[in-house]
Order: structure tokens, then C-alpha cells, then sequence
């Protein structure tokens, strides 16, 4: 039995912000799904099941808080799923929330991921000490630093490319009315110039810490068939490994590797390179753009990924644009962060995108890792229906 | 919808587990039940997924570890929900449904013991109003047990029968960690507890594990002679509110209810982890009066947060395999008073579940 | 400073998860709380009339922001109860008390909060009750410090001052008027909660060996029967191929850095001061490197490749923990060779 078509007919989102402390946790992912409803021009009496993701209780310091929010959320009376994936949650979600109509359980689904960072810290729930432990982790750039160091050693990548990333996304993101940060003045020399926070990574190399949501609407053919614009899903694909192992390659990870080769194949798609448009890969540390390129095929591994990002080729005007949102490194409401990936690769080939719309877009990659580079969900969306 | 049952269950339970939160010492060995039972190993399996809780291990991303368990080179398919087992195995079920996969093996851990549980469940409520007040989950279950009884729909006699009932049948349930029967007499004549509870009206603090396997058409068949084929798997959620709620009804089990077929039932192993909530389910479910509850014994004498249950639907199943019955339902809950429920109706033909 | 069981099959220590949580309310909520810090109860009309306590933030049935508050009293009805022999941690009596559901008047929904009775005798369904409200209040569900006896003052403990809260029943003759009179100039937007939970963390039996190894200055490491892989430390299910890990290994006290990264950031929590070189070491013997410290040497001329050996603490600190190894230091050894690590990074 095949899957049952699915296509994105409403994204939304919330302004990210460092503190959003205007709202709620109800109200925040409100802010979120009621632009993903009205983008969709329905209800939330008109959604069948909704899907919760978010990072760790720990952030909020609630436990399975979609609980408390079902009523506010409008899933009183309804199915409701909550995902957790560490930092791949946003895509992980929103691939359970396709699910739901591929099965042809649901017609209408509604997805949110959300985190408010600012109820906690981040970097605090990220390192609370264990006993018969050394305390030496600081957060996660600590965790990815020396992976960069790594990766840098390996590919013999020039020191400046990782500030190219960076001040990419943040000249993008001034595109991006929902995006956190806003830094006009950010230049690959100002961001050189910035602090070395965990050597070999800058200050300005690291993703914010934000408050904001994500909110997708989901639906069956039938449903989409009344949307202007549906991102049809192509293909969704999850992988994991663990997050230590004997001779674990935490540069390029089997399962980011296994899940891209099976994401192409799902797609139809043999030369990502010529066939994606748009791209939007989580990068929380500018390195991780390169990292990711070879990792997912749009780029030789040990070099590719840096040369292409140097050549210019994943900016907006490029071969391969990638993050023209600003992607992680200009908004990190973790838990949100990925289905941001996936929400904004649908904008892309609805042609939704706004000032930071990539012309003629068809086919897009949404993608989000987490914990220690071991957890994997991408998919890919079309302006077409898919043929297989 | 595909035809897909439920293959292979093992199951730990325990008072106090002294391992580490992260469970994999339990799972190991839960996995090699599995594959014993379906005779694969885990190249077999398409598609992963746990369930489980930070708080409950006190350490955000505590599940992490836990796919060291199932050994992950070359990597696997895998996800996780921040709930019980059973609602793992519906993202399983799901995954199958899309074709994307046919076999599935879920699991989910907890160890209940490492904090107060009572308190640490607090956290689950309205972290504005309620949680800065602490309460914990046996005074919920107590606010909801005394509407009951104050709105006639049930009294503490009809509640201590829940309790004799599901003692006395955990005695042949070599997992329960509480067990023995005695009389509605002896266990009324027992102390208040948190009034109008008493102790054994209340589930205990129980560690533990648990793993369900499934698998879609042939390749259950292959697996057994009666797999226990889904013939309905849904669920539902209330709001939290216990001022909004009717504490004495759970309407999201009823509703759960009206979209699958329960005639013909003729066991049900409710998660109810205070007697009065089997009351409530009873209710809810409409449930004949000749439907064998709890044949397991049930949560209140063994409730692994997180599997607890999944282990609902796991012991449904069993009976199903053995030939006992030929239509059974599980259930679980999740949340303060009864919040959340889910119900997979099993069968031991593939004619329901082409429904 | 914490203890260790240490004559258990596994090893485990305490340890306490700690946030003051600052929540942000929204608007609704900071009404609520508002009308809390003034002395006023306060609930939200619903859709189909009903006046709810606490608000609720969006309306049930049109899913709209709730935007109607009314004054509610703070006198009501039980409508249910319970009773709390052994309160826990953070709730509003140390000593046993009662919860209430209590359906203030002017409401339609009850609401949660405890009851000062001094036993499960002096609650019922159906009596009167009202609102004690705390000495100081701040906005937050805590202003209320409890509901009590509406003739106020047969729960027997007109001497037992509440855990959270130094107002005793003879201070507290208000019903409706606040207690004091704070800044009522601004609203609530926000609220701190603190959340701190105590558990009890064990670590498995083969970090347990590991930890025990450490106490006697040894490197434990256990090899995968599947694999032949050193695991340092050894684990409850070897990550390739889910088998726990089973022969003892002693490893060697010095290894090669793999990679590693020089923290200049401080962080709340954080128990060592920046600057530091946090690095994986590869110990000889070992298929995993250990993450720790590197000293003894200028943080910029730490190197991939580098050698280094183990330095511990004097042997009478020494307990069940990987900080028995104080820090790793360069043996001075040329550099290992990439090739002999890099499938190691």
C-alpha cells in the first residue's frame, strides 16, 4: 500500500525573539497556529489531530506541557501526539504529523513545535551535572566545538568560511520579518572579529537562544486541492545512531548519510545539487553548513562542502541557496528550529517566501539533526504533486 | 488500512530499580524476548520508537542513551515521544500504515523511583496556577475519587471490589510487584489514606520496561499462528482543568470509544491507576457486564511510568496469541485524572480490522 | 557536599534539579495574578456565559482570546476534597492539610487551592469557605495562601503558622480587602517559579565498575563480546551492537588528544572557570576517547595529536568519579600521527 499524497497548505510562525515576554506558552504557539490557519483558510474546528513537538521539559520546566495547552492549543476533543527528538524535534514532528495523513488516518492535520527559551537557560539544562562525572561539557557549543576542530582538520578547511556562513544568514534573515536577530552590519570581517567563545567557534559563528513557534498545516489531496499553493511532501525519511560509539564519525555521521541517500531516492532525485532549489539545513554553528553538504550529497566529503559554500554557491543569488531565511543562526527557538527548516522549504516552493523567495523555486529540502549529531528527519517538498 | 497486529510483548516491572535512569540494562534484555518470540533479529525491525520522560529521569534528552539498547550501527529508523508506550506504538502503527515500513518494535522505560513521583508528576499541571502549589497526584486522584462518590456514580465499597479483584488476579501475574487479594470487608475496614483513598486504591511506585512488537499481513502471520490483529487504535484528550472538568466522566475514553467496535470484548485491561478511574472507564467504554478487567491485575499493582500502558495492550494481546479470547481491548491513560486515553481493540481475525 | 551508596550492586548519589523558572503570563494570566497581588479574585466569561477562576486563556469552544473578567468573591463552596497525610515538598503546609475544588461565588467553576483543617473530620463537601491571603503578595497563585473555614478559625491551628507563609489565622480577619496595600500601579507580566526536584542518581553496573576502578586509580574499560571494542567507560549495551559490554580491560593512563575545544564562555552551573581546553582523549587500549581536561600546558598550544597522561588528585580525595583524574597533562612524546586517530573523530 502507498503512502496517501500530503501537502503543506499553511505555515506559520511566531516574531522570534530573544524574550517574548508578551506571551504565554499558549499564547506563543497560538501566534503560530493561527497564521498557519488562516494561511490555510481553515479553522481549528476544522483539524482532525494535532502533533506537539518541543526539546527538553527541562527548557520550560514543565513536564509534557502539551497537557496543560491541549484546551488553549484546541486539541481538547482530539487526538494529540507529542514528539521528542532532541534538537531534530521540529522535523521529527512534523513528519509524524504528515504521517497521520500518508496513514489516511487524518484528513486535516495541525503540527506546532514551540520553545520558550527564556523561561529557563538553555546552557544550564543542557549541562546540569551528574554525580561520578567530570563537569566539563559547556552547553552545546562545547559538545560541537572540537566536532568543528574535526572537520576543519579533515577537509583542511580555511579559517574564514565558517564566518561566511554566518554573515550569509544574517544578511538573509534582514529578509525574514519573523527573524530573531537583525544585524545589518554583520560582515564576514566583523564576524572574524567577534569572541572566540569554544574554540574554533566565534561568537558570531553560534545561533541565538530565542522564544518563538512553528505551526504547519498539513492535509490529505482532496483538502489541497482547494490551497493555491500546496507543498506537496515528496519524501520524509528519520535516522538515528548513538550519540557515542567506537569510531562513531561525528563529522559526517551514518545517519545523516544513510537518511539523505534514502530522502533522494524517495524524491526521485539522483544529483541534489541540480534538482534542489532551496535548501534549509540546520546549522546552530555557521561551520555545520559545509558539515552538512557533504553529508547530504550536495557536496564531496573532506572539502566539497567548504568549497561550495566559499564559491558562493549556497548564497541566495547561488547555485544552491541555503538558509535564505537565516536559518538557525539567526532564530533558535529549539524545539521549533526544525520544523522552521521544514516550514520554510514549503514557503519556498509555494512561492511564500516573500523578500527572501528564491525565483522559480520547485523543490526544496527541509532537514534538522539533534543530540549529538545522531538524530536525522529531512524531507523534501514540491510545487508538484509527486508522480511515484 | 493495512492489516497490522501486534507480534511480540515483554515486560519488566519493579519496586525500585537501582540502575541507571537511562534503563538500557532493562531493555537489553527485553529486545532479546522480542526477537525469541518472532524469531528475528533486529535487521527484521523497520521502524523504532520509544517512549519516555526527562523529568521522571531528572536529566534533559534522557533517551538518548537508550538506542544503545537496540545497537545502532548501521543506524535505524527511529523516534520518540514524550508519552507512554502505547502512543509510541500508534507512531509505529502509523509508519506502518503509510507502507513505509512493515514491522515495528517500541519500547518505553522509567524509573519512577529516582524522585518523588507523586511530586514530580506536578509538573505535568498548569505551571502558572497549579504547579507553584505542588500537587500531587494521589490528592488529584483523591478530588476526583470524592466527586465520584459525592455524585453517587460510585462508593468506596464498589472501589475496594476494584482492588480485591485486580490483587487477587496479580497473583498469577509473575510481574506485579503487589499482590493478594483479600476481601472488600478486610480492605474497607483498611486506613484512609489520602481520603477518601486508601493505599490500595492507588497504583505503586513501579520501575520498569516494556516493549511491543508489530507487524503488518504476512509478516505477522509468519510470526504467529493468532497474532493479535488491530482492529481499532485511537485516541483522545480532554483539557486539564479540574475546574472545567466533570472529574466524575472521561469523556475523551468515551470518545475514543464511539470510533472503534468494542462488541464482543471479552477482556479489557484498563489503565486506571486508582480503582475509582476503572470505574470511570467501565462507564465510558460501555462495557458489558460479562467483560473480564483487569485479568492481569491491572496498574494498580504495577504501573512502570511510561510502559504502564503500553503494558495494558501487551497483556490484551497476550490472551489473544494463547487462544484464550478472540477480541480483547487495551487501554492507557495519560495525564491528571485520566486526561488522555487511548484504546486498541485486538482481534484474533483480520475481518475486524478490514473495517 | 553528596555521599555515595557504595556496598550496592550499583553506585548512586544524589543530586537536585534546580530552576527558578520567569514566566512571561500573557495577558489573561497577568490579569489573574494582577487581581491576586490586589486582593481580587478574578475570572474570565467564557463563550457560553460562564464565569471561570483561574481564566482561561482562550475560550474553550471558539478558541478565541479570552478578553471578559469579572470579579469573583473570595468566599465559596467545596465542591470536592481531599486529604493530604504526608504533604511533599513546595506545597502549601508542611504538616497534613486539605485540597479543596471550591466554587467561589460569582463563579461557575471551582478552582484549586489548599484547605487549613487540622483534620479530614472538618471538611465536607458543600461547606463554606474562604480565601486567607498571604502576608506579602506579589502576584502569583501563592497570594492566596490557602482557603479556610468560612467562620474562620475552628481548623484548630490558630498557633501553627503555614510552611510558605508567616500569616497565622489571627492576623487574617479580611474578606475581600486586601491584606496590604502594594503597588497596584503595574500590572503582572511575569512570574518566578522556582521547580527543584530531588533524585537519587545511580549510575549502571558497568559505569558502577568504572567509578569503583577510579577509586582505586585504575582505568576500567570492558571490551563488546560482539565487536572486541574497549569501551572506556564500559557500557550496559555496547552502541554497535546492543550487547552489554563484558571483559574487564585496564587501559592506559595516557592517550592521544583526538580533538578538542577551548571554552572562553562562562555558563550558570558551570564548576570549572574559563578558560579551558575541554578535549577527547584516546586513551591506549581504549576504541572510545574520554572526554576531560587538559593543563599543564598553554591553552593554544594544546593540539590534535598531542600525548598525554593522566593526573590525578592527591589518593585521600579520591572517590567514585572520573574528577579522581584532576586533569591530563602533556607527556612531552612527539604527536601521535593523524592517521592513527582520525577514524576516531
Amino acid at each position: 500500500m502507498a503512502k496517501q499524497p500530503a501537502a503543506v497548505v499553511g505555515v506559520g510562525q511566531t516574531h522570534h525573539r530573544a524574550k517574548r515576554e508578551d506571551v504565554s506558552m499558549a499564547g506563543l504557539c497560538r501566534e503560530a497556529i493561527d497564521r498557519a490557519l488562516l494561511d490555510a483558510n481553515l479553522t481549528l474546528d476544522d483539524i482532525d489531530a494535532i502533533v506537539v513537538g518541543k526539546a527538553p521539559d527541562l527548557f520550560e520546566g514543565v513536564m509534557m506541557p502539551e497537557l496543560f495547552l491541549a484546551d488553549a492549543l484546541g486539541a481538547a476533543g482530539k487526538p494529540l501526539l507529542r514528539v521528542h527528538t532532541a534538537g531534530s524535534v521540529g522535523g521529527s514532528t512534523a513528519i509524524v504529523a504528515a504521517s497521520l495523513v500518508q496513514a489516511g488516518v487524518h484528513r486535516r492535520v495541525l503540527t506546532v513545535a514551540f520553545e520558550k527559551q527564556s523561561e529557563s537557560n538553555a546552557m544550564w539544562a543542557l549541562s546540569v551535572p551528574l554525580p561520578f562525572n567530570m563537569p566539563v561539557h559547556a552547553g552545546a557549543g562545547g559538545y560541537f566545538a572540537p566536532h568543528v576542530r574535526s572537520y576543519i582538520r579533515r577537509s583542511g578547511a580555511p579559517n574564514h568560511v565558517g564566518a561566511i556562513v554566518a554573515a550569509k544568514d544574517r544578511q538573509n534573515a534582514l529578509k525574514n520579518p519573523y527573524a530573531h536577530l537583525k544585524n545589518p552590519d554583520t560582515t564576514v570581517e566583523s564576524v572574524l572579529a567577534s569572541q572566540m567563545l569554544w574554540d574554533p567557534i566565534r561568537y558570531d559563528e553560534t545561533c541565538p537562544s530565542s522564544d518563538g513557534a512553528c505551526a504547519l498545516v498539513i492535509v490529505d489531496e482532496d483538502t489541497a486541492a482547494a490551497s493555491p499553493n500546496p507543498a506537496w511532501i515528496h519524501g520524509t525519511v528519520m535516522r538515528s545512531e548513538a550519540t557515542t560509539a567506537a569510531e562513531r564519525d561525528q563529522v559526517n555521521p551514518q545517519a545523516s548519510r544513510d537518511a539523505a541517500a534514502a530522502l533522494w531516492k524517495q524524491a526521485g532525485i539522483t544529483n541534489p545539487v541540480e534538482e534542489i532549489d532551496a535548501a534549509e539545513i540546520y546549522v546552530p554553528f555557521s561551520w555545520f553548513e559545509p558539515m552538512w553538504l557533504e553529508s547530504l550529497g550536495f557536496a564531496e566529503a573532506n572539502g566539497g562542502g567548504w568549497r561550495l559554500t566559499e564559491s558562493g554557491a549556497t548564497a541566495m543569488d547561488g547555485r544552491l541557496p541555503v538558509n535564505c531565511s537565516g536559518g538557525v543562526l539567526s532564530s533558535n527557538p529549539i524545539g521549533a528550529s526544525g520544523m522552521l527548516r521544514f516550514g520554510e522549504a514549503a514557503l519556498q516552493v509555494r512561492g511564500a517566501a516573500g523578500e527572501h523567495q528564491v525565483d522559480g523555486a520547485r523543490r526544496a529540502l527541509g532537514h534538522a539533526y539533534g543530540g549529538g549529531s545522531q538524530f536525522f528527519a529531512m524531507w523534501v517538498v514540491g510545487s508538484e504533486k509527486p508522480s511515484n | 488500512m493495512r492489516d497490522v497486529a501486534v507480534v511480540g510483548f515483554a515486560q519488566r516491572q519493579m519496586p525500585e530499580f537501582d540502575g541507571s535512569p537511562t534503563c538500557v540494562e532493562l531493555l537489553v534484555p527485553l529486545f532479546a524476548e522480542c526477537y525469541e518470540q518472532t524469531g528475528w533479529s533486529r535487521g527484521d525491525i523497520g521502524f523504532w520508537c520509544s517512549g519516555s520522560s526527562d523529568y521522571l529521569a531528572g536529566r534533559s534528552f534522557s533517551f538518548v542513551s537508550a538506542v544503545d539498547a537496540i545497537g545502532v550501527i548501521p543506524p535505524v529508523n527511529e523516534s520518540h515521544v514524550e508519552m507512554d508506550l502505547a502512543w509510541a506504538m500508534y507512531e509505529a502503527w502509523l509508519k506502518i500504515q503509510t507502507g513505509e515500513v512493515d514491522t515495528a518494535l517500541v519500547y518505553a522505560f522509567g524509573k519512577a523511583s529516582a524522585g518523588v513521583l507523586r511530586r514530580t508528576l506536578a509538573l505535568q499541571l498548569d505551571p502558572y496556577t497549579m504547579t507553584p502549589l505542588w500537587p500531587d497526584t494521589v490528592s488529584l486522584a483523591g478530588l476526583q475519587a470524592r466527586a465520584g462518590i459525592d455524585a453517587g456514580a460510585w462508593d468506596e465499597r464498589a472501589m475496594a471490589e476494584v482492588a480485591n479483584r485486580s490483587l487477587t488476579d496479580a497473583e498469577k501475574n509473575e510481574y506485579a510487584i503487589r499482590k493478594g487479594g483479600s476481601s472488600v470487608e478486610e480492605l474497607l475496614a483498611r486506613p484512609m489514606y489520602a481520603d477518601p483513598l486508601r493505599k490500595h486504591d492507588c497504583s505503586p511506585v513501579t520501575d520498569g520496561a516494556a516493549a511491543i512488537v508489530l507487524a503488518a499481513g504476512d509478516r505477522a502471520r509468519e510470526v504467529r499462528d493468532r497474532p493479535a490483529w488491530i482492529e481499532g487504535l485511537t485516541h483522545s484528550i480532554d483539557p486539564m482543568s479540574m475546574g472545567t472538568r466533570d472529574l466524575t466522566r472521561a469523556p475523551s475514553a468515551a470518545r475514543a470509544a464511539t470510533a472503534v467496535d468494542l462488541v464482543g470484548v471479552e477482556v479489557a485491561e484498563l489503565h486506571a491507576p486508582f480503582s475509582h478511574q476503572e470505574l470511570i472507564l467501565r462507564r465510558e467504554l460501555g462495557l458489558a457486564g460479562d467483560v473480564r478487567i483487569n485479568p492481569s491485575g491491572g496498574a494498580l499493582t504495577g504501573n512502570p511510568m511510561f510502559s504502564g500502558g503500553g503494558i495494558r495492550i501487551g497483556e490484551a494481546a497476550s490472551r489473544i496469541w494463547s487462544g484464550e479470547v478472540s477480541k480483547a481491548v487495551g487501554h492507557a491513560t495519560s495525564g491528571p485524572a485520566l486526561q488522555q486515553n487511548l484504546l486498541c481493540v485486538l482481534g484474533a481475525t483480520t475481518e475486524g480490522a478490514r473495517n | 557536599m553528596f555521599y555515595f551508596r557504595t556496598m550496592t550492586r550499583t553506585l548512586s548519589a544524589p543530586v537536585t534539579v534546580a530552576f527558578d523558572y520567569t514566566r512571561s503570563t500573557g495577558p489573561v494570566l497577568g490579569r489573574f495574578l494582577t487581581g491576586l497581588r490586589d486582593g481580587q479574585v478574578v475570572g474570565g466569561r467564557t463563550s457560553d456565559g460562564s464565569v471561570v477562576v483561574p481564566p482561561p486563556e482562550f475560550d474553550p469552544v471558539t478558541h478565541d482570546p479570552v478578553t471578559e473578567f469579572v470579579d469573583v468573591a473570595p468566599t465559596g463552596t467545596v465542591t470536592s476534597w481531599t486529604w493530604v497525610p504526608e504533604p511533599v515538598a513546595g506545597q502549601p503546609f508542611d504538616r497534613p492539610f486539605a485540597w479543596a475544588l471550591v466554587r467561589l461565588d460569582g463563579a461557575d467553576a471551582p478552582f484549586l487551592h489548599a484547605l487549613d483543617v487540622s483534620s479530614p473530620d472538618q471538611v465536607s463537601t458543600g461547606m463554606r469557605v474562604q480565601v486567607r491571603w498571604a502576608e506579602e503578595r506579589i502576584g502569583a497563585i501563592t497570594d492566596i495562601a490557602c482557603f479556610e473555614p468560612e467562620d474562620g478559625g475552628d481548623g484548630g491551628f490558630e498557633t501553627v503558622a503555614s510552611a510558605t507563609s508567616s500569616t497565622t489565622d489571627t492576623e487574617v480577619e479580611v474578606r475581600g480587602a486586601p491584606a496590604t496595600s502594594p503597588d497596584t500601579t503595574v500590572p503582572v507580566t511575569g512570574v518566578v517559579t522556582p521547580v527543584s526536584l530531588d533524585y537519587l542518581y545511580a549510575a549502571s553496573p558497568e559505569e558502577s565498575a568504572f567509578y569503583r576502578g577510579l577509586n582505586e586509580g585504575r582505568i576500567v574499560g570492558q571490551r563488546c563480546p560482539t565487536c572486541q571494542k574497549v569501551y572506556v567507560p564500559p557500557r550496559s549495551a555496547c552502541p554497535a551492537d546492543g550487547t552489554p559490554t563484558a571483559e574487564e580491560v585496564e587501559v592506559s593512563q595516557t592517550g592521544t588528544i583526538t580533538t578538542f575545544c577551548i571554552v572562553n564562555v562562562p555558563f550558570l552551573g558551570q564548576k570549572i572557570v574559563p578558560p579551558y581546553v575541554s578535549a577527547y582523549v584516546l586513551l591506549d587500549g581504549a576504541d572510545i576517547a574520554v572526554l576531560h581536561l587538559i593543563l599543564g600546558v598553554d591553552a593554544a598550544e594544546v593540539r590534535m595529536g598531542m600525548r598525554v597522561r593522566a593526573v590525578w588528585k592527591p589518593r585521600e580525595e579520591w572517590t567514585y568519579s572520573l574528577e579522581n583524574i584532576d586533569h591530563f597533562e602533556p607527556t612531552g612524546d612527539p604527536d601521535a600521527d593523524f592517521d592513527t586517530y582520525r577514524h576516531h573523530l
